[in-house]
């Protein structure tokens, strides 16, 4: 049981920094109609350039200052390079971000090199916040849920109360008409662009000590947030967080349960055959749940591709 | 057997095969025969056999991305998935073979097509973006599988066999690095000339009708989703016959010819060369063959340098290398190409100058800043200098920065002889 | 009377809360020249959606030749004999114009998924193309980029590919949106021609080409049908010089 409730809450971290992700891949996506797919590089950005600040100052001021720089080489590129290739069409745009997300890996190796950097959290945050029969939960993972779910209230106001919000909502169904009405769209989408890159370098700000700070760092994470917005609705911001903390949950509960295929199989009345080298089901009788959990995302991709295309929330088949 | 066309509106519609339709293929035929014999060393015929399998693999993603407009992050499914079966074809063949080497990439392209069957059948639903995503998670999942289904990925040492155990081939046991070239270019063109007659079929042209407006197309009595589904297995089947290729040529495949670094890759290798011609795949996997051999052999930065060329000509060259060539095709008509000589000759200098000034500021900088203590001497162009200091540096900034004046100021020069020479009439001889 | 080529009964179609066709009851017989008009937002382009298969009906049903086609795909209706033209040009831009004409053909002379034939060598398939192009007067375009053509020309083509698969329904959308009177005349006139013996449902907004065209006329104001008969009557019916022009139709 106390596993269980350790459990919910690390997948309750890992869902919300999924989300802090997918939330402005779904913005950008829902507004410009274009999957920014080095959005997970300007997570990775935001880890090295934390890490560089925090050399020199420490921790606090890179949580607060790699961000904002993330979000403006994000707004630049979005000014410069997107809006360049946007008159081609959607997937031009697409391959661009593609070709991004691999420069961008290419310049943090060319800087940082191929190996791990010692970033850390920081050693206010560095004890046990609480522990349940034996099992403790750091007090950054606290932090870092504060901090998640800091951003996700402030993004809600800004989205439901502000003018800018009420904007920015309005393109997102109407583009056009809200051009029309004077609002200067393309600087909306600048924003929104530079908000949403500079949410993916806070989410790698706060992951990098965790998850670690490394140039594969981007790729790790970029499938599973694409897939994630996919499994939630393409543009659906609900959908993006449900889908977020499902998978979150769905990964670190597979992680930490070790059930055996043998068990199962056994339990049915099969017998194994030994030896177990030898026969074509062996793959089949070792696997276990924690070897699963990776691709557990993708197989729920697939499962409600087919039988909901339109995703968990999505309005309309995508 | 043909009657004299009556008006020559209907001179598509001959039944012999034209001579000019022939002869761009009896000429690479025949090029490919002799290559081994201009380039004889076995790197070359390594070189030459990656450059090959790299084409049919391009031009598969190309009956993707070009004809369809379906943007893929997972070809390289199609393909690994190809070579591994074969492989394993391969290996159970070996006690007691039925079969020799040259048959062996018709099993890769069966269990690709295989495969594309069943994925196309709900990826295919919608073009674009979600087709894109669609693939990325499959090329996800099959590439995590590698390590789970031992049996058939090998885990991570992957699966590897030895081509020379199937049946010789009059006389051929594919042993020698050259009979594999052949086998290989044989196949090359086999699979080529397959793909381009397919885009003359009429699912090819509802292909690109597709492409182009789904919405009209449905209206003309084809399925958006079908036509797309039958492109994707088309491209499925061919992508195998590469991975049969690969299985042939390295004797191993791995979980890197699942991954999304090789189905990134291809699209890189498709879209440099240009998605627009059939012949864009072509010449994008032989530049990038060549560049990605020749760089990675002088730099370690080899990768940057790729991305950066593949940035840029996504920004500036949406139509690719072979649309940078066709642009050509005008001025040549009008009989003006040699307008641009001037203007390109003078531009040549400054661009070589800026392109290898602005590559030695990111070497000296790269070096600078990895290379280990008392490894401050580097090698450059021949000339050697310690990184560390400032003044090399300044040289290469300075000069980068020089040429890149000097090519703005020389621009409008070229536009305007651009200009002359693609306007119709004017001052021509 | 013999089954009509399309009959719509009760159909219904809304989008969230706004219902824009609001229980349609039409019968247009075989080898009609049938004409919908109305005021801009009346709902003619969405009736026209749910004949050709673009939208579902929320309810009632669509009969074609006496069979149900509501929620059937596009492609299915268009393969049962029943083809449209399009508001905005809806042309293959990139491909020439015989081309074009072409990928119309392909469907119904039975060339459907082929990958075994070579579209170039097939002498009936070029033949019945030109044939279009001469129709449509376009053969002096033929291998011209369709994206290039002018705009009139590139309506011909619209209207070239439309009836290319010898569809027995053609329903045209505002064949003649955005052109000159002289223009207009010669795709009357086309119009016309190319839909001889067939059963033509038109939107237009010119009162002109729709008098001259139409056997029959329905007047559709806020998704319901407020008269359908003859152009004589449904000129002189006072229900709809009040509900859609507010004025006379007679400057038509």
């Amino acid at each position: 049981m106390s596993l269980f409730i350790v459990n919910i809450l690390d997948g309750f971290v890992t869902g919300l920094l999924l989300f802090m992700l997918c939330s402005g891949l779904t913005l950008i996506f829902s507004m410009m109609g274009v999957l920014n797919f080095a959005h997970a590089s300007f997570y990775m950005l935001g880890a090295y350039f934390a890490y560089q600040i925090s050399l020199l100052t420490g921790f606090w001021v890179g949580l607060i200052v790699a961000p904002v720089i993330v979000g403006v080489i994000g707004a630049f590129i979005e000014r410069y390079g997107l809006r360049r290739v946007h008159k081609y069409g959607h997937v031009p745009e697409l391959i661009f971000t593609f070709g991004l997300a691999l420069l961008i890996e290419e310049i943090v190796q060319f800087f940082w090199g191929k190996s791990q950097m010692a970033y850390e959290a920081p050693e206010i945050l560095d004890f046990a916040a609480f522990s349940i029969a034996g099992n403790t939960f750091p007090a950054y993972k606290v932090f870092m849920i504060f901090v998640a779910l800091g951003i996700f209230l402030v993004l809600l106001y800004i989205l439901t109360k502000t003018r800018v919000g009420m904007t920015i909502q309005a393109a997102l169904s109407y583009p056009e008409t809200v051009q029309n009405l004077g609002h200067n769209v393309p600087l909306v989408f600048m924003g929104v662009f530079g908000v949403g890159t500079a949410m993916a370098g806070l989410a790698g700000v706060i992951a990098g000590p965790v998850l670690g700070t490394f140039p594969g760092m981007a790729v790790l994470l970029g499938s599973i947030v694409f897939v994630t917005i996919v499994i939630g609705g393409l543009g659906s911001l609900w959908g993006a967080l449900a889908a977020s903390l499902i998978i979150g949950w769905l990964q670190t509960f597979a992680a930490s349960y070790n059930v055996r295929m043998e068990d199962i199989l056994t339990g049915l009345g099969f017998t194994k055959p030994e030896p177990i080298w030898d026969s074509a089901w062996q793959d089949l009788w070792t696997l276990t749940l924690p070897q699963i959990g990776p691709i557990l995302p993708y197989l729920l991709m697939i499962i409600v591709l087919v039988v909901r295309p339109q995703g968990l929330f999505g309005k309309r088949e995508t | 057997m043909s009657t004299p066309s009556s008006t020559p509106l209907k001179a598509g519609t001959q039944r012999l095969i034209p001579l000019n339709h022939a002869l761009p293929w009896i000429i690479a035929a025949v090029f490919l025969l002799i290559l081994p014999y201009i380039f004889d060393s076995r790197s070359a015929l390594t070189i030459m056999n990656q450059m090959a399998i790299t084409i049919v693999f391009a031009l598969s993603y190309n009956m993707l991305l070009g004809q369809g407009g379906m943007l893929s992050f997972g070809h390289a499914v199609y393909m690994g998935l190809g070579g591994f079966f074969s492989m394993h074809v391969l290996n159970w063949m070996s006690d007691d073979p039925w079969i020799s080497l040259p048959f062996l990439p018709i099993f890769g392209g069966l269990f690709g097509l295989m495969f594309a069957i069943m994925i196309g059948a709900f990826s295919t639903r919608r073009a674009g973006t979600v087709f894109a995503m669609i693939s990325l998670g499959v090329g996800e999942l099959v590439a995590a599988m590698s390590v789970i289904i031992v049996i058939f990925f090998g885990g991570e040492e992957g699966v590897s066999g030895d081509r020379t155990e199937l049946l010789d081939f009059f006389g051929m046991s594919f042993g020698p690095q050259r009979q594999v070239y052949y086998l290989t270019a044989v196949w090359l063109l086999i699979a080529a000339l397959g793909m381009y007659l397919y885009s003359r079929t009429p699912i090819g042209r509802i292909a690109n009708a597709v492409r182009d407006n789904e919405e009209r197309a449905e209206f003309l009595g084809y399925s958006q989703r079908h036509v797309r589904w039958i492109s994707f297995c088309a491209s499925g089947f061919f992508a195998g016959i590469a991975g049969a290729l690969f299985a042939i040529n390295f004797e191993i495949l791995t979980e890197e010819n699942l991954n999304l670094a090789t189905s990134g890759s291809i699209l890189l290798v498709t879209f440099l060369g240009g998605v627009g011609f059939f012949v864009g795949p072509i010449i994008g996997a032989i530049v990038f063959t060549l560049l990605q051999t020749v760089l990675s052999l002088y730099t370690e930065i080899w990768a940057l340098y790729l991305g950066i060329l593949f940035v840029s000509t996504v920004m500036f060259f949406p139509f690719g290398l072979t649309g940078l060539l066709a642009i050509h095709i005008q001025p040549w008509k009008l009989g003006k190409i040699s307008h641009l000589v001037v203007p390109y000759a003078k531009m040549f200098i400054p661009a070589v100058v800026g392109v290898l000034s602005a590559a030695a500021v990111l070497e000296i900088l790269f070096h600078a800043r990895h290379a280990g203590l008392g490894e401050e001497e580097m090698n450059l162009y021949g000339i050697t200098f310690d990184s560390h200091a400032a003044m090399p540096l300044i040289i290469a900034i300075v000069l980068a920065v020089a040429s890149f004046f000097a090519l703005v100021k020389l621009a409008p020069g070229l536009k305007a002889a651009w200009d002359e020479a693609t306007h119709m009439g004017g001052a021509k001889q | 009377m013999s089954v009509p080529a399309i009959e719509l009964r009760n159909l219904e179609k809304s989008f969230g809360l706004a219902k824009i066709i609001q229980g349609v009851n039409l019968k247009i017989g075989k080898g009609e020249r049938h004409a919908i008009i109305g005021p801009n937002g009346a709902g003619k382009s969405t009736l026209f959606n749910l004949i050709t298969g673009k939208y579902t009906p929320t309810a009632g049903q669509v009969l074609m030749h006496g069979t149900d086609v509501s929620g059937m795909k596009p492609y299915q209706i268009n393969r049962m004999g029943l083809s449209r033209s399009f508001q905005i040009t809806n042309i293959f831009h990139n491909m020439t114009v015989f081309e074009n004409v072409r990928c119309g053909l392909l469907w119904s002379m039975g060339y459907k998924y082929s990958f075994w034939h070579m579209v170039n060598r097939q002498r009936d398939l070029t033949e019945k193309a030109d044939e279009i192009l001469e129709q449509i007067n376009l053969s002096s375009r033929r291998n011209m980029v369709a994206g290039a053509l002018a705009y009139a020309e590139q309506r011909a083509l619209e209207i070239g590919i439309t009836i290319a698969g010898g569809a027995d329904i053609i329903m045209l959308d505002e064949p003649c949106a955005g052109m000159s009177h002289s223009e207009t005349d010669l795709i009357v006139d086309l119009i016309r021609k190319v839909t001889e013996d067939k059963t033509l449902i038109i939107v237009e907004h010119d009162m002109g080409v729709i008098f001259d065209l139409a056997d029959r006329i329905s007047v559709l104001v806020y998704g319901e049908i407020i008269e359908s008969d003859t152009p004589e009557k449904v000129r002189a019916s006072t229900a709809v010089q009040e509900a859609y022009l507010g004025t006379t139709v007679e400057e038509a």
